[in-house]
């Protein structure tokens, strides 16, 4: 008996190690592509993640979810918004569940690890999500990371020059939170508003989570023309009511996440507040073409309880997994050798998606259309944003010359500045 | 049964340490010939180096009777110090080499410990907990606000360890070791202490330090001492962090991971030091594979109701649940001094 | 110079939210010395569900007095289900404190999302009130400030003038001796705990009104509270307004002037605090 007893624990131990040994040693055995794709499906930004999973299963549905013939694998990682999470994700599905592609991630800073983290791992090829920070592909870009969507500053083309010519605004102030990705989006907005003769004559830095603009609101000059406000659509509801409460009345310019559902779901004197705010981003909610519209009806009918639009984000993931899997085709799924010719096709693409032709320039950077709309009220007294101009096929560059912009040097709180 | 005791009935027993640990250390060398990559790297070593930062907390808590929350932000300051005078991606680092970036990583990291425990030294309880977090996330603000010197809110990237011996100690297995070989080496640092006079001395003042200052003890330096020797291990546990992420920001030391630390601790069990490695790969597991098992929004629901189920049912965590099961499992040994 | 007093007076009247919130934390810590680390869940929760109430009904002050009520009750419920069973165990309150509040949290994240809430205050005290040298200042937040200051002198007088209130002071002066007199201890926590969890309630949705609500808030006032009650002293109440000011000027003034590190002075106040006088300001030594 007692004999019996001693061996219990060795034997416990012996099976734990037989269940790590069977766990670890498993691969999976499928004959099909795996691709993996990777999301905030954690935290605050789960809603965002949640839709550009959908853009990612649109594209999948369009082919029957098929790569030549077989059954694509879709392994999904979920991040929440930091780095850190992006790449413990990340090198779940490489280095685990062993994809061969893989898309995402969301959001910039992640996109940022994310590329670090490609370079490590060369035999995978990296696709974006709608991660948008500029150095992603500008500084040092990874040999293996194709970002099939525009950047932060890409976003914000037309919109200076039209607050500047149209709307008549010479002085500004900005509003942003204080990391990477509003940077890049005021950089876009000032490279054409400062070009213009626009003045920029102060910049206030939101710390991340900040939800307090009493001070900024106070801090406010009296001579300028307009705000430039590049928060987050809940953030800018947030820091509208404050500043109607003070008593302020000036003008808004909108970024590209400023003026969103949420905003424009505005009730009482704020909605009237809002219209005619300016605004440019990689899409248009209210764009009549029919490429569009087929999209937006697509996912309407795909996901009854998705968003009553699809975002930016289930419009970044499609247009990037749409990419993939238009590659993979043209050349017959054949990954062998590195990718070596799966990433030749990437590079040399010409991609037809809702919003336009895409291509890839020297950095493994998209190029295509972007969007300037205008806030407007509808007959039944809603909300919406109208489009008032596509600029076609901007580059990453915003029409500068390559060398000229490199040397701007990184995006941060005091570069550009024009006062 | 408090280290003291045990380390009485291991040298009744005649070895230094149980035999069952003798056993556990064969299967650890062992482990890396028979896991895969992903599991010898995201599984071993990441429980390992979590294990140490935890073990940091452990010593402190455990034998000192002080709960530090700030054993992370130690382990991060070495990080980002190593990153600051190593070479990183940002292109923001001073460039020297390995062998000056290491120590002077640590010695600020342990500097910086030593300075947290002065501050905290004559807070007790409940105020040492508040006054340590206050401390990890004013730490956490300012690595994110300052752009100069610590890159703000994207951190440094391209953080890896020196090429040594023509090896490269990022590669699985090298890293498991190099992970394993720091973990053995800091458990056997505070297995010896809790023994030596500074241990029984810490011990005896996290009981009652009224004594043990009437009876000539000096309260406050042992105290300080013990936030320096944790600081210690914290800091090898943050060089060890940043090798294996790659990277380090401000997301890394945020309240999120300075908490998961402290219930890694607890749940592990606070009493010996093997407690916070235990825990540490129960997290670890759950972290990597919860996705898998369960619904994936809600892992925090999850590690929040073991966390708690842990310390309503096991205050002295996994070790405690051992302790209570191990009468049925295994028959008393001969003579074993207590319990 | 106008830029001046308007800091002021924002660092005023969010000193008057943190005193709110902190008031009831304070209040838990002083008596029964334990860490409540989910009262800045408590905030968001009583937010959320006065969010909800306000929605249905129509009514904001519904909605801030659901706030008050069903925080003070799951408060009660804390109290009696669960803290009751680990008196003078303070490390063990507080892990279980950490626990549920990390719980908590993902809760609410999955029933209310990630998306931020906007209070419809009524129309009356929206708007800004026209005041001399700054032109014109939101009433609401006023309102806020003369809302602290009603609830501040409520609180004073609950603890010095009625019978509980006194046996609060006494159980947090000597807590053994309160019990050794005979009075029903356990009750007395229960009603401490319960107007504790209620004061996060209520001022989750008064807060809320001025500055929305979006997960992440319950960490931020956990952190603002436990930086006002080590500045002002645990268990005092003219302490907690105390803190209060003190932490919500430097923050403002931090903003307004400093805005790069202005997150930090406040703990940098704390951590010196703490290493001058621990017991902080108006605290007594244990």
């Amino acid at each position: 008996m007692s004999i019996e007893k001693r061996t219990v624990p060795g034997f416990k131990r012996s099976l734990l190690a037989a269940a790590v040994l069977a766990v670890s040693a498993s691969a999976g055995a499928a004959d099909g592509v795996k691709m993996g794709a990777l999301a905030t499906l954690e935290g605050a930004f789960t809603v965002l993640g949640e839709d550009g999973m959908r853009g990612v299963k649109m594209a999948l549905a369009e082919r029957d979810n098929k790569a030549c013939g077989q059954e694509i694998e879709l392994i999904t990682g979920s991040s929440d918004a930091s780095p850190d999470s992006a790449i413990r994700a990340a090198r779940k599905l490489v280095e685990q569940d062993k994809v061969e592609i893989l898309i995402g991630p969301l959001s910039g800073s992640e996109g940022l690890a994310v590329k670090d983290y490609a370079k490590t791992q060369p035999q995978v090829t990296f696709l974006n999500g709608t991660s948008a920070a500029q150095d992603t592909t500008l500084r040092d870009p990874a040999d293996n990371f194709f970002r099939w969507t525009t950047d932060g500053a890409q976003w914000q083309a037309g919109l200076g020059t039209y607050a500047y010519d149209e709307k008549g605004y010479k002085t500004v102030v900005a509003i942003a939170e204080d990391y990477s990705f509003p940077y890049t989006q005021v950089m876009g907005f000032m490279l054409e508003f400062c070009e213009k003769g626009g003045k920029v004559t102060d910049k206030f830095w939101v710390p991340i989570g900040n939800k307090d603009y009493s001070t900024i609101v106070a801090s406010i000059p009296d001579d300028i023309d307009a705000i430039y406000v590049a928060l987050g659509g809940a953030d800018a509801v947030n820091f509208l009511t404050q500043y109607e409460q003070a008593g302020g009345d000036k003008p808004l310019i909108g970024g590209s996440i400023t003026v969103d559902q949420s905003v424009m779901g505005s009730k009482g004197r704020r909605k009237s507040y809002v219209v005619g705010t300016p605004s440019a981003g990689p899409i248009a909610d209210a764009w009549d073409d029919p490429r569009w519209q087929a999209f937006v009806t697509t996912y309407q009918e795909s996901y009854p309880d998705g968003l009553p639009s699809p975002s930016l984000f289930a419009h970044g993931y499609y247009v990037n997994t749409l990419a993939a899997l238009t590659a993979l085709e043209a050349v017959d799924c054949d990954l062998s050798d590195g990718q070596a010719r799966y990433r030749a096709a990437l590079s040399s693409l010409e991609l037809e998606t809702p919003t336009g032709m895409v291509t890839l320039d020297a950095n493994r950077q998209a190029v295509a259309d972007i969007f300037l709309t205008e806030v407007a009220e509808a007959d039944d007294g809603s909300l919406y944003n109208k489009v008032v101009k596509v600029t076609p096929q901007v580059p990453q560059t915003m029409g500068m010359d390559p060398e000229a912009f490199l040397a701007l040097g990184p995006v941060g709180r005091d570069n550009p500045e024009c006062k | 049964m408090n280290p003291a005791q045990e380390g009485a009935q291991g040298k009744a027993t005649g070895i230094g340490v149980y035999p069952g640990y003798a056993v556990l250390l064969i299967l650890l060398l062992a482990y890396p010939w028979i896991a895969s990559g992903f599991w010898t790297v995201q599984v071993g070593a990441y429980s390992l180096i979590l294990g140490i930062i935890s073990l940091s907390l452990m010593f402190l808590a455990g034998y000192g009777g002080v709960v530090s929350l700030a054993q992370l932000t130690i382990a991060g300051c070495a990080g980002y110090m190593l990153a600051i005078h190593g070479v990183n991606s940002a292109g923001l680092g001073l460039g020297w080499p390995w062998w000056a970036a290491i120590p002077i990583a640590i010695v600020i990291a342990t500097l910086m410990a030593t300075l947290i425990g002065l501050i905290s030294v004559r807070t007790e309880g409940i105020y040492t907990i508040m006054i340590t977090l206050a401390i990890a996330v004013a730490f956490f603000y300012f690595t994110r606000q300052n752009y100069t010197v610590f890159n703000g809110f994207t951190g440094f990237a391209g953080l890896e360890p020196p090429l040594l011996f023509g090896v490269n100690w990022r590669d699985a297995m090298p890293f498991y070791y190099l992970c394993l070989t720091v973990a053995v080496l800091c458990y056997s640092l505070v297995l010896y202490l809790g023994r030596s006079n500074f241990g029984i001395a810490m011990q005896a003042i996290r009981d009652n330090p009224r004594r043990m200052s009437t009876l000539g003890f000096s309260v406050n330096t042992h105290r300080v001492l013990a936030y320096t020797i944790a600081g210690f291990v914290a800091a090898l546990g943050g060089v060890l962090s940043v090798w294996f992420n790659g990277r380090i920001s401000p997301g890394s030391i945020s309240t999120g991971p300075v908490i998961d630390i402290l219930i890694i601790a607890v749940v592990g069990g606070l009493g010996r030091p093997i407690g916070p490695f235990l825990g540490a790969l129960v997290f670890v597991l759950l972290e990597n594979f919860a996705i898998d098992l369960i619904d994936r929004d809600r892992f925090n629901t999850v590690i929040g109701i073991a966390f708690l189920a842990m310390v309503l049912f096991s205050p002295d965590g996994l070790l405690g649940l051992w302790e209570k099961l191990k009468p049925r499992l295994v028959p008393r040994r001969e003579g074993s001094a207590g319990t | 110079m106008k830029l001046f007093l308007l800091t002021l007076l924002n660092g005023l009247t969010l000193a008057a939210l943190y005193f709110l919130v902190a008031s009831g934390f304070t209040l838990v810590f002083g008596l029964m010395r334990n860490v409540n680390l989910a009262h800045g869940s408590l905030y968001l929760l009583g937010a959320y569900i006065g969010y909800d109430v306000a929605d249905f009904s129509g009514s904001w002050f519904l909605g801030v007095a659901a706030g008050f009520v069903s925080m003070a009750a799951a408060g009660l419920l804390l109290q009696v289900l669960v803290f009751r069973h680990m008196e003078g165990q303070d490390l063990r309150q507080t892990l279980v404190t950490i626990g549920i509040s990390i719980v908590l949290a993902d809760l609410m994240l999955a029933i209310w999302g990630g998306t931020t809430y906007q209070f419809e205050p009524p129309e009356w005290l929206y708007g800004a009130t026209p005041m001399p040298l700054v032109r014109a200042y939101p009433t609401y937040r006023l309102a806020l400030l003369g809302t602290a200051v009603v609830i501040g002198i409520a609180l004073w007088l609950f603890l010095n003038r009625t019978r509980i209130g006194m046996m609060i002071r006494a159980g947090v002066d000597d807590r053994e001796m309160l019990s050794a007199t005979g009075i029903n201890v356990h009750l007395v926590f229960a009603i401490t705990f319960a107007i504790g969890a209620g004061l996060a309630g209520f001022a989750g949705v008064v807060g809320g009104t001025a500055l929305s609500i979006a997960p992440g808030e319950d960490v931020r006032y956990l952190l603002a509270s436990l930086v006002v009650v080590i500045v002002g002293g645990m268990g005092s109440v003219a302490g907690a307004a105390i803190g209060a000011l003190l932490i919500g000027l430097a923050e403002q003034f931090g903003l307004a002037y400093s805005p790069t590190y202005g997150v930090v002075y406040t703990f940098l106040i704390m951590v010196l605090v703490l290493a001058v006088r621990p017991q902080g300001i108006m605290g007594k030594r244990a």
